[in-house]
């Protein structure tokens, strides 16, 4: 503990608090958003436009920019849905649980999109919408994962009860994570092997990867931004009778 | 390059553009639903609190 600065510390403890978080947030929201816009444009611009068509994949290969950091993100936030889940466990850290939650409809969303737009990629480069290979089945389980973390949560009223029965299922899904990631490697597919998170160099033209990485931090910041988004509705209806949400209601007025 | 020759995507558009559409759509509702979720809890809690007084 003693090596950790003690402004880190202070800042990790005033975070716990919801109002302190709700106040916070609302101050750094605008710069996380022209961030966002920022690193989208130029992502976009550099994805879609300049960077070469693929000499084998032709224009049909731009979908990686949002194919690849969409099931990048389907992993990280899954990941941290666990690790907060398990805080929320251990030490009974309201707004950890509550980042959690809010983790899982927006999880969901980034792996229907990594299976959507592989779908749609598959279709004319594989010549089918769907395999039932290592990849695309793991990928789908993680879906039904976040899917019944939404529904366990949904179906246990008091609130939390149901962060402890979401984290313990969270942390089981977690075997699934490496799965995914290395199925392409231990399991012969139709599903490409990875081009840049190896340890070799990554087999992807610098005009291709920037944009892809520029989407891969974008997609970082939309996390933030939608889970900030859904943190603090969560937190209004769970202390919805604290004074400090109180004051803020009579400020709508 | 033309507009008409972006839109195609050397014949692929239908695919490339239906991924960032639906792509789109997915995480612009992402942001939607809890702004709105916020605004409604707002509305119901002054709702109350008029009820009270």
């Amino acid at each position: 503990m003693f090596l950790i600065p003690k402004a880190v510390v202070r800042f990790y403890h005033r975070m716990a608090s919801p109002p302190h978080f709700y106040a916070f947030t609302d101050k750094v929201m605008p710069w996380l958003i022209i961030i966002f816009v920022l690193l989208t444009g130029f992502g976009l611009y550099g994805g879609l436009y300049l960077a070469p068509a693929d000499y084998q994949q032709g224009d049909s290969y731009r979908i990686i920019y949002i194919h690849v950091p969409s099931a990048w993100m389907s992993l990280f936030i899954y990941m941290v849905m666990a690790i907060t889940g398990a805080i929320g466990l251990v030490w009974r850290i309201k707004l950890a649980e509550i980042v959690a939650i809010s983790s899982a409809p927006i999880g969901a969303s980034f792996t229907f999109i990594a299976l959507f737009t592989g779908s749609l990629w598959g279709k004319p480069m594989w010549g089918t919408w769907w395999v039932w290979d290592a990849r695309l089945t793991s990928e789908l389980i993680l879906l039904f994962l976040y899917l019944g973390v939404i529904g366990l949560y949904g179906a246990i009223d008091d609130k939390r009860v149901a962060s402890k029965a979401v984290a313990i299922l969270a942390l089981v899904g977690v075997v699934n994570i490496p799965i995914i990631h290395y199925s392409v490697e231990w399991w012969n597919t139709l599903h490409q092997g990875p081009t840049v998170t190896k340890m070799d160099k990554p087999s992807i033209h610098v005009s291709m990867l920037i944009p892809l990485l520029l989407m891969a931090l974008s997609f970082k910041f939309y996390y933030l931004i939608a889970l900030i988004q859904r943190v603090r509705v969560e937190l209004l209806q769970r202390e919805r009778n604290a004074q400090w949400v109180k004051a803020k209601v009579l400020e709508m007025r | 390059m033309s507009l008409d020759e972006f839109l195609s995507m050397g014949g692929y558009g239908f695919y490339v553009w239906t991924s960032y559409g639906v792509t789109f759509c997915v995480l612009l509702a992402n942001i939607i639903i809890p702004v709105l979720q916020r605004k409604q809890f707002f509305v119901k809690a002054l709702k109350k609190q008029r009820q009270s007084l």
